[in-house]
This record gives structure tokens, C-alpha cells and sequence, in this order.
């Protein structure tokens, strides 16, 4: 960690490829970037490091184009660089991979890939240029699928060769590999790799530190808008390069031992067609969670993991028998009986599925924290007890907001997940029910979402927790199963548990032994 | 020929002619859709369009002028609906609505003074000879020249969203805003340019209906045409030959019902001038069901404003 300066040298002697200098921008009420410099060199692989609310999407999007800074000048290739729109920055070699794939569901792979491109060659020729570009890098891909029938690996291999077909000279991976199984993602760095040694620098955005020090060359770390340090990612461990991040000594998940009580929740051979378009069904999903038990359900995006919070949240209703709470039939009743009997559930959307994003949090906090906290009066709604509840969520989980009567939208994506989730877990659930606890919120957050689950477990929930990120699982689960085209394997106690063995399991049909678990 | 004093051939070549406004007025509204913009003031831009159609046509002595006057006073009248949902946000089902109400006043005002005015005729595209063919005359050569301006325009509508780049980008547009914005497309200054379009096209339908279907000004001339175009665009999946389809089915009963109608038929004269409109949504609902909805081609940001924040 070589101190503060707006300049970093690029590493290892490599040529400079961009770099940038007193890069500042401000909104009204808040300054993104502060004198931000650094240097990324040619087929360098450059970490961006920080905390969500850091600045690390702003400073991206003025590289690409999408944002002009304040003041503060960027050089591309030696030559002066201030893109007027992601096109101009396209022409100059630089191609961005974004955090929600920029795609369009509707559309194929081909007509995707043209899109991102300024002159694309006529469709037929396209095609091949793309089967050419997917072999070339051992990212299978049909030109003619719809997008909407890809899985997340594969729509972001959609992404990363439109990208590719453009011959960019710095690519920029925004969290690329929060949706992928651990087999994905060696193929993911594979193809980094091998770009990085063709020439092309990539700088690269991610909370998940191990793997910032399994590929990066360099690293700059972000807090608040500011440069806080730079540094090498394999010569630091994990833990360091968080603390910096952060700015405080980080506290892992304490786990209290606690007896297994009698089952909470128990869904026996639950089998729903899925309500959404390019949706999967479940087919014969069987588990019970006792109370204090955590199961993790693992999987990659679109393998059912939406389907199964509906049917459990009561907005899909299943035959009464199908899922019990407490021993009680409860698979007819709807989501507010569900809360009223003492399950909680948080889907994964927050923008209209877990929140209304135009009403307030005040609002928010209201609409499923009604019944079990008691904020209905005669009829009426107690707006006072209602405020109060989301100033005790806004304090205790440091959701950072101006006030209770922001509207969700305005919050950023972490945030509002710190806030939701707080808004589930202090309503004294028996059982929780979460998708995605910790999507795109910051280590720290994270930490403190994952503290607050387990505090819940130790009280006597039983928590199911369905997560893409495997590190996650592994560190709040006592039993863990993955979701597979609907299915859902065996629940296995975690401890002993490898990461071959998960892989199998998600891998589907290379682990028949393990996919299918007997009657 | 004739059938229960019904002559196929005649019935063929009116319900092409029939069906033009609606044909219009649904392509044009395809489009705006497939931007992901839902305008229901379909209705007020025909109707202002009808009027400021036959205003020029009766000014200027020229259908043709007349036309283009129509589709003048459609797109102006569509550029208050883009302003109000593209630059201030405002929501696009009220406006709409709005606007159809705003386009029946203001046609109602403009249009004091020219009840009773003939306009001028607009002529056959083809040399005479060729329509008295027998048969394939008067489907094929007998119309003016606005009835194959339709086919072609839903042969162009269809070409350009399926095969071009600018197609590409207003499906885009339409199926995720957000991607389209990251990506660098101006989203707002498209969907702006896809609702004048609409209006336009809107504003051509309504015209025809006051220079060759009536032809003379009187209030309401649009009579409905206008929902019909929404519907029928809604049953057709945004598909151009598909809105053709249901144009022509609506136009030929339309035309059909008029000629029991004329011929005497045994069934009452109210459920005769209901079908035409129960008719093509049953039709349409049949054609559109029995598949996903995913499948039906909804663009998945239609009707949502779209704001670029940061």
C-alpha cells in the first residue's frame, strides 16, 4: 500500500495505456469523485476496489463515456480522452461489460451483439464473426438463441462478445461474476487471462476479494470518491485489502451454537409451473428447516431460485399440505396469512418486487411490516409507530438515506437492501425467507446483513437463504442444497463440504449421483 | 355473382378501401408501441388529422396537400403527447386519454364553418381500363392511390422493424430502456421521433376518412376507428402483416354487415352494426391466444417512462 497520491504508476514497466488524473465529479448533495487518479497499462489487469457509494460505477461511466467529469483529465493511448458518448469511446478501443446485463430478452444473440456495435456487419456474416470469436476463446454461444432462454453465464458471454468483436484495447467488467458458478467463472478468467497476454488491459470491478487476488496485476482502492491506497493484490491477503476498503477492522459472522428445535417449515414434493415468461418450474422440491437452522439453497440465476420464493412467500399458492408452517398446512394461504402465521420473505428485486420504488420508506416499512408489528389502528394506519419502525431499520442497519421519506428509488442498491432486509428481519419472524441477501452490497453491509440472519437463527427462525454467492452460503449455512432446473437436491451438512463436491451438485447431470437424491 | 344480393368481387374491393384508416392509424401505433410507448390518443390525432386534411385538401384544391395536412396536424398534435410523457414524465395512459379527448374538442372547434363543403376528389392510381377487368380490376387496379400507399407502408413498417439497424434500435428501445440508455442510444429522442410517426400515420387514416370515405367534414367523423387501431394492435403482436390481417378482417365485415344490411337481411340492424367490432376482437383473441405471454411479443418496457438517472 504505497499512500494516497492521485498518481500510481502502472505496474510492472508496462507501456500506459489510460490515465487518469484529478478526475472529479459531483451531484447535487453528494461528490462521487474526488481528485481521482490512476494508471492502468497495456494487458495490465487493473482491480477498482470499494464499498458500494464509493464512486467506482461513476468513474467507469466517465471512462465509457456515459458521465462527463467535473474537472480532471483522462489520456487513452497518449492522446487526450474525453468521451461525448459510449459510441466515441467504443471507436477508441475501450468496451464495458455491465453489472445488469445491458441485453435485451426479446432480441437473439446476434441482433444483442449489434447493438453494442457502431457499424455492424449484415446479420449472416455477424453470426459467423461471433461462432469465429466464441471458439477463439472457449465461450459456446449460438447466435440465433433468444436471450431470454441464455442462463446468466451465458448471457454474459453475450456481453463479453460484443464486446470482443470490437477488438477493445481496455475492457471494463462491472462485477462480472457475481450470477456464475465457480466452474464459470474459471472459464470467465481463462478468457481474461488470455485477453490480458493478447494486450488488452481490463480493469475490473468486484467485492469478492479472493478472486481480485487471484487475477488482478494492480490495484486502486476507492472510499468516498477518493483514492485511499493502492496496492498489489497477491501480496496482500484478503482481509487487508477490506480493512482498507472499508476503513475499519472487519468482524466476521459469529456463530452461536444452538440446539435444533422442531421443524418451522417443512415443504414436502411441491411441484409449480412458473408464472414467468422463459421461467423454470419446480419439480418435486422436498426440505425442512428446524427452528435456528440456516439452509442454504445454492444454483445459478433462472434455475428456479425466483419460483421457489414465490411458492414460499405465498404469492404462488400450492395445495395446503405442500408446505407447513409449524406443523400447520399452509401451502393455500396467501402472503399476508403467511406473515400473520410468522414467515418473512424478501424477494431479490428490490426496484417493484421488495419494494415500491416511488413510495417512501416510510411507505415501504409499512407494507409488509403491518401486521406483525402491529402499525394498523382500528383501520386506520399509524403513521407514527410506522415512522418509527423505519428510523429503528434506517439506524440499526445504517441504511445511509436523508431521511425516512426518501422514496426507494433514490436510494442506491445496497442501501435499499440494507433496508429491507432490516425491514424482515425486526419483525420477529419464526421463518425467514430470502433471495439474494446480499446482492451488490458492500463487504461491510454484507457483513452486517449476514450477522443479523445468523442473531435470528440463534433466536429460534428457521432461515432459508437462497444465494449465487457460494461464499455466502458456505459461511451463514448449517445445511445446503442447490436449486438445478427446478430441482432441488438432498440438503447436506455443509461442514466438510468442498468445493468440488458443490461443484457436482450444481453441475446437474455431472453429478447424477448427487443431483438426484433417492425418494 | 351475386350471393344473397351480395357480389363477392365488390365486397373484396371495398373492405381494401374500408379499412385504410384503421390500417394506418395501427401501423403507425405499432411502431410507437414496439418504441415502448403506449399512446392512446390514436383517436384524437385521427380525428385532427381528418380535419386538417380536409381543411387543406378544400384550401388548396389538392387531396394530395390534404394528406399531407393530415398527417401535419396528427404529428403536431402527437408532439404535446411526446412532450408530456418524454420531457416531463407524465403518465402515458392519462395523457393519452387526454389527448384523444383534447383532439374531439379542438376538431369540433376548427371544424365549425366546413359542414356541408365537398373536397375535392381523390382520383384512381391506375388507368381506368385496367379496373374494368372483370374480377381482378376492382380488387387489384381500382383504388386510389392511398389504398396501396397503406400496403406498401405496412410492407416498409414490417421491413424496416424486422431487417434494419433502425428497426433494431426502436425494439431495443422498446424491450429494455435501460440497457438501450448504457449502451449510448437516446432513448427519449427515439421514442420522441416513433410517437410523431404514430401521429402522422394517425393523422393520414383520419384524412382519408374525411376526403374519400364520407367525404365531407361532420363531427366525430373518426366514429371509434381509433380504439379499433389499439386494439387491433394489441391482437396482432405488434406484427405489421398480422395488423393488415386484422384491418381486413375488420374492414370486410364492416362493409359485409352494410350490404345485409341494404339487402334486407332477417337479423336486427343493431347486431348487424355490432359484428364488425365483436367479430375481429373474437377473431384477434383466438389468433393471439394459446401462447406464452413472452411469446406474444409485448415490448417489456411498453408504457413505462423512462428517466436516465445518474
Amino acid at each position: 500500500m504505497t499512500g494516497t497520491g492521485t498518481e500510481k504508476g502502472g505496474g510492472a514497466g508496462r507501456p500506459e495505456l489510460l490515465k487518469i488524473s484529478g478526475v472529479t465529479k459531483a451531484y447535487p448533495g453528494v461528490i462521487a469523485n474526488s481528485d481521482v487518479g490512476f494508471t492502468v497499462g497495456e494487458g495490465e489487469v487493473h482491480a477498482l476496489l470499494g464499498e458500494n457509494g464509493a464512486g467506482k460505477s461513476t468513474l467507469v461511466k466517465m471512462i465509457y463515456g456515459l458521465v462527463r467529469p467535473d474537472s480532471g483529465s483522462m489520456t487513452f493511448r497518449g492522446q487526450p480522452y474525453q468521451p461525448a458518448k459510449p459510441a466515441e469511446a467504443r471507436r477508441l478501443g475501450v468496451a464495458m461489460v455491465f453489472q445488469h446485463f445491458s441485453l435485451f430478452e426479446a432480441l437473439n444473440v446476434a441482433e444483442n451483439v449489434a447493438l453494442g456495435m457502431e457499424s455492424p456487419p449484415p446479420m449472416r456474416e455477424l453470426a459467423s464473426r461471433i461462432r469465429a470469436v466464441s471458439e477463439e476463446y472457449g465461450l459456446p454461444l449460438d447466435p440465433a438463441r433468444m436471450v431470454g432462454d441464455l442462463s446468466a453465464g451465458e448471457r454474459q458471454r453475450v456481453e463479453i462478445i460484443r464486446c470482443l468483436l470490437q477488438d477493445p484495447k481496455l475492457l471494463i467488467m462491472d462485477e462480472p461474476t457475481s450470477v456464475l458458478t465457480p466452474q464459470e467463472v474459471e472459464i470467465l478468467f481463462k478468457t481474461l487471462r488470455q485477453l490480458s497476454s493478447e494486450g488488452t488491459a481490463i480493469l475490473y470491478i468486484s467485492h469478492k476479494l479472493e478472486e481480485i487476488k487471484a487475477l488482478c496485476d494492480e490495484a486502486t482502492i476507492l472510499r468516498r470518491g477518493k483514492v485511499v491506497g493502492t496496492c498489489t493484490p497477491r501480496e496482500r491477503t484478503a482481509r487487508e485489502m477490506a480493512e482498507l476498503m472499508v476503513g475499519t477492522t472487519l468482524t466476521p459472522p459469529e456463530r452461536h451454537p444452538v440446539d435444533k428445535g422442531e421443524v418451522a417449515l417443512g415443504v414436502s414434493d411441491l411441484s409449480v409451473a412458473s408464472p414467468i415468461p422463459f421461467g423454470t418450474s419446480l419439480k418435486n422440491v422436498s426440505f425442512t428447516v428446524a427452528k435456528g437452522e440456516v439452509l442454504g439453497i445454492a444454483g445459478v440465476a433462472g434455475n428456479g431460485q425466483d419460483e421457489l420464493l414465490l411458492a414460499l412467500s405465498g404469492e404462488l399458492r400450492v395445495e395446503p399440505d405442500r408446505l407447513r408452517i409449524a406443523s400447520h398446512a399452509a401451502g393455500d394461504l396467501g402472503p399476508v396469512e403467511r406473515r400473520k402465521a410468522g414467515l418473512v420473505s424478501a424477494p431479490e428485486d428490490r426496484y417493484g418486487h421488495a419494494a415500491a420504488p416511488d413510495m417512501s420508506l416510510i411507505e415501504n416499512a409499512f407494507l409488509t411490516g403491518a401486521i406483525r408489528r402491529g402499525l394498523v389502528n382500528r383501520g386506520f394506519i399509524d403513521w407514527g409507530k410506522t415512522r418509527a419502525f423505519a428510523e429503528e431499520v434506517i439506524a440499526e442497519y445504517d441504511v445511509r438515506t436523508p431521511g425516512p421519506e426518501v422514496a426507494a428509488r433514490a436510494l442506491s442498491g445496497g442501501n435499499l437492501q440494507k433496508f429491507l432486509m432490516g425491514r424482515e428481519l425486526n419483525q420477529s419472524p419464526s421463518v425467514i425467507v430470502i433471495n439474494q441477501p446480499t446482492w451488490g452490497v458492500d463487504a461491510a453491509a454484507a457483513a452486517a446483513i449476514r450477522q443479523a440472519i445468523l442473531d435470528r437463527a440463534a433466536e429460534g427462525a428457521a432461515v432459508v437463504v437462497i444465494s449465487q454467492d457460494l461464499d455466502e452460503l458456505l459461511e451463514v449455512s448449517d445445511n445446503f442444497a442447490v436449486l438445478n432446473e427446478g430441482r432441488l437436491t438432498k440438503p447436506v451438512p455443509v461442514q466438510g463440504l468442498t468445493m468440488d463436491q458443490i461443484g457436482l451438485m450444481m453441475g446437474g447431470a455431472h453429478g447424477m449421483e448427487v443431483a438426484h437424491h433417492a425418494e | 355473382m351475386d350471393f344473397g344480393g351480395i357480389n363477392p368481387v365488390i365486397l373484396i374491393a371495398g373492405l381494401m378501401a374500408t379499412s385504410v384508416p384503421i390500417l394506418l392509424a395501427a401501423l403507425g401505433e405499432a411502431v410507437v408501441e414496439r418504441s415502448g410507448v403506449l399512446n392512446l390518443g390514436v383517436e384524437g390525432m385521427m380525428i385532427v388529422g381528418a380535419l386538417g386534411g380536409f381543411v387543406v385538401a378544400v384550401h388548396t384544391g389538392s387531396p394530395f396537400a390534404g394528406f399531407l395536412g393530415g398527417a401535419v396536424a396528427g404529428a403536431a398534435l402527437s408532439l404535446i403527447f411526446a412532450a408530456l410523457t418524454q420531457v416531463f414524465l407524465a403518465n402515458q395512459v392519462a395523457t393519452g386519454l387526454a389527448l384523444t379527448l383534447f383532439g374531439l374538442g379542438l376538431s369540433s372547434l376548427g371544424g365549425q364553418g366546413y359542414n356541408g363543403i365537398k373536397p375535392p376528389h381523390t382520383v384512381g392510381l391506375l388507368p381506368d381500363a385496367l379496373a374494368k377487368i372483370p374480377v381482378a380490376g376492382p380488387i387489384l387496379f381500382g383504388h386510389d392511390w392511398v389504398v396501396y400507399f397503406s400496403i406498401l407502408m405496412t410492407a416498409a413498417t414490417w421491413y424496416v422493424l424486422k431487417f434494419t439497424r433502425v428497426g433494431l434500435i426502436i425494439r431495443a428501445v422498446g424491450e429494455n430502456h435501460d440497457a438501450a440508455h448504457a449502451l449510448g442510444y437516446k432513448v427519449n429522442r427515439i421514442r420522441l421521433l416513433c410517437i410523431m410517426f404514430g401521429g402522422a400515420m394517425a393523422g393520414i387514416g383520419g384524412a382519408y376518412i374525411s376526403l374519400v370515405r364520407v367525404p365531407q367534414w361532420v363531427d366525430g367523423i373518426t366514429a371509434g376507428a381509433g380504439w379499433i387501431a389499439l386494439a387491433i394492435v394489441v391482437f396482432a403482436s405488434w406484427r405489421p402483416w398480422r395488423v393488415l390481417a386484422g384491418a381486413w378482417l375488420f374492414g370486410g365485415i364492416s362493409v359485409l354487415q352494410l350490404n345485409l344490411q341494404a339487402a334486407g337481411s332477417a337479423i336486427p340492424v343493431e347486431y348487424l352494426s355490432m359484428a364488425p367490432y365483436l367479430l375481429t376482437i373474437v377473431v384477434l383473441v383466438i389468433m393471439s391466444s394459446g401462447r406464452g405471454k413472452a411469446s406474444m411479443g409485448a415490448p417489456a418496457s411498453l408504457g413505462q417512462n423512462f428517466h436516465a438517472a445518474r
